[in-house]
């Protein structure tokens, strides 16, 4: 949707003076003033914003806690509750920045099943969308290593599992696992690499951030009729429609995700994490953060040998296998119809897909053991199954709904449909004809 | 510059070329190099002073924990009757039929007289205690075999650390060790 030419005209002179020399505001008044967005995007296309000033809070609460922070071993678990108690604020931002990592996932979650249900993965987004994809691997490297670091129990196991998972690659797995730690089990050069690279990350994840927003600016946004825009009629200016719906949300978003840091702060955590790492007691059940039980439970559903893979790498490679799916996701799609809006049957699979993967992750918080594991595995075979035939298949047998013209014909329809209360259209400026 | 042009001094070119292009290939591999090298186990970690532990207290059906290589050590002496259940497992029910034990071949076999610290001394089992699945540190005397059970992911072990059930792929390793006396076992 970048039309192509700008539409930036500085009024003063000094504004001119900087758009002849390094044209910054140019682009600041391009990408997020005069840019067209469809006129019909609902507030699920508010989590980009959402997902930005998370990213941003980690940042800053992030940097102060570092400054309070000793990632040594002897150290770490008496300097987090030195945060909690001694540091002035620091229970706030402690909690800010453990919560916030939630609520980040929350929204990238939302932003994700988003993007499944309107097809935004789609030509000519496959490249927006498999950034979005190294983004979420970013995320969940970040993720990890974070909840290492105050060097709980459930920090050092969680620990000792994931990066078991590399011993399940033949021959060079247990060199790998060792390059990773540092020394033969989780301990100090663990803790130190760890700490060293939750930092890092995010900084590289904002600069994926960045080559994200640079694809979306391109192809210009889907909406929830996944119909390309055709005239002018079919968008508005980024400001103010886009900016103050996106404000609003995270308004909302926030209110919320103050209510979890004040009234329930550790609702989300785990308790066994208070207790300090003991590299010689394993908890009795040990479950990585809620984020990641879906994954958690498909690695668990392989507890058989399937040919030379022994059930071990069987496991870690359906885990992330899992993932893998959503980087191919763009290709395995076969329809030519976007959003679920218009294809009946991809809808009803769409819900099916997002139930499945609720119960994996509640499946992920419980013991592997009596019925929970031949659920996991049929739950996990659902969730390949989705990828690999039903998106596929469902393509080319499936007959969509008679597809409006343009946007604009679609918000007119549906205002004509609703046309009894001509209150509610003054109060949506979208539906001006 | 024309193709034709190109022509005209190709030897000093392609020289230039390919000697550049090398150097930046064997230079980024070799800078790059440290900084992998850097993230292995340091001479510190390397460093293991073995571990030299007192068994005089253990009586049948007693064990001990000690921390080597910063991994726990199972020591048991076990009890004739775990003995004798390991005893009787047939090979050809084992998941995984290697001995996994560090003082003997890789190819020895799983057999009780092999997992444990030899003729005159079945009784003593020393391994490291990592579930072979994941890391966890399996519970004693617990499960389906009156061995370990890892709480992490259901492996069951025997009285022999041999994985019976569950996803763990591989029996718990025996680490070098020896009896320096008769009431003392050096680990490593």
């Amino acid at each position: 949707m970048s039309e192509g030419h700008s539409t930036y005209s500085p009024k003063t002179g000094l504004g001119r003076w900087f758009d002849a020399r390094m044209p910054l505001p140019r682009l600041v008044y391009d990408s997020f003033v005069a840019y067209p967005v469809p006129r019909n995007l609902n507030y699920m296309w508010t989590f980009g914003g959402i997902l930005s000033i998370m990213l941003v809070s980690q940042i800053i609460t992030g940097i102060v806690l570092a400054m309070h922070y000793v990632s040594d071993t002897s150290l770490a678990f008496g300097s987090v509750e030195k945060i909690m108690r001694d540091v002035n604020s620091g229970w706030l931002l402690r909690y800010m920045h453990s919560n916030g990592a939630s609520f980040f996932f929350i929204a990238v979650y939302l932003h994700i099943f988003r993007g499944l249900y309107y097809g935004s993965y789609k030509a000519p987004r496959e490249l927006l969308w498999v950034l979005g994809c190294i983004i979420y691997l970013l995320m969940m490297a970040t993720g990890f290593m974070g909840y290492v670091l105050p060097w709980g129990q459930m920090s050092f196991w969680g620990a000792t599992v994931i990066t078991g998972f590399f011993t399940a690659i033949p021959l060079v797995g247990d060199w790998i696992q060792q390059l990773l730690l540092g020394g033969f089990a989780v301990d100090n050069p663990t803790l130190n690499r760890f700490f060293a690279l939750h930092y890092l990350l995010p900084f590289m994840i904002a600069g994926v951030v960045v080559l994200h927003v640079w694809a979306l600016h391109v192809t210009g946004q889907n909406n929830p009729t996944g119909i390309e825009v055709k005239s002018k009629t079919d968008t508005v200016a980024f400001t103010p429609y886009a900016t103050i719906k996106d404000a609003f949300a995270m308004v909302v978003f926030l209110l919320v995700f103050a209510y979890f840091i004040f009234y329930m702060p550790n609702y989300l955590g785990h308790p066994d994490n208070y207790t300090v790492a003991d590299p010689l007691k394993t908890p009795a059940h040990i479950v990585p953060e809620w984020y990641f039980l879906p994954f958690y439970a498909i690695l668990r559903a392989v507890t058989f040998n399937i040919g030379p893979i022994d059930s071990k790498l069987g496991g870690v490679l359906a885990m992330f296998g899992a993932i893998a799916m959503l980087f191919i996701l763009p290709w395995l799609d076969t329809s030519k119809v976007r959003s679920a809006v218009y294809r009946p049957w991809y809808k009803l699979f769409f819900w099916l897909f997002a139930a499945n993967a609720i119960f994996l992750g509640w499946l992920g918080s419980k013991p592997a053991e009596g019925w929970y594991i031949p659920a996991m595995q049929i739950s996990t075979l659902f969730y390949f199954a989705f990828f690999l035939v039903v998106l596929p298949v469902l393509g080319l047998i499936e007959t969509p709904r008679r597809l409006p013209n343009s946007i604009t014909e679609a918000v007119l329809e549906k205002n004509k449909a609703g046309s009894g209360h001509p209150a509610g259209a003054a109060a949506a400026p979208e539906t001006k004809g | 510059m024309s193709a034709s042009d190109e022509t005209h001094d190709p030897n000093r070119r392609d020289f230039l070329y390919i000697a550049t292009g090398m150097a930046g290939v064997v230079g980024a591999a070799s800078v790059a190099w440290p900084f992998i090298d850097q993230m292995r186990p340091d001479a510190s970690t390397l460093a293991l002073a073995s571990v030299e532990v007192d068994v005089s207290s253990l009586t049948p059906g007693m064990s001990l924990t000690v921390k080597w290589r910063g991994k726990p050590v199972f020591i048991r002496n076990r009890t004739p009757e775990e003995v004798k259940a390991a005893q009787d497992v047939k090979l050809e029910d084992l998941k995984d039929p290697l001995a996994r034990n560090a003082n003997l071949g890789s190819d020895a076999t799983a057999a009780d007289i092999d997992r444990s610290a030899g003729k005159g001394k079945e009784n003593w089992l020393v391994m490291i205690g990592v579930c072979t699945h994941l890391g966890c540190i399996p519970l004693g005397q617990q499960g389906e075999y009156g061995g370990w059970f890892c709480p992490c992911h259901g492996s069951v072990y025997d009285t022999a650390g041999r994985i019976r059930q569950g996803p763990a792929p591989e029996n718990m390793a025996v680490p070098v060790f020896s009896f320096i006396s008769d009431t003392k076992i050096r680990v490593g």
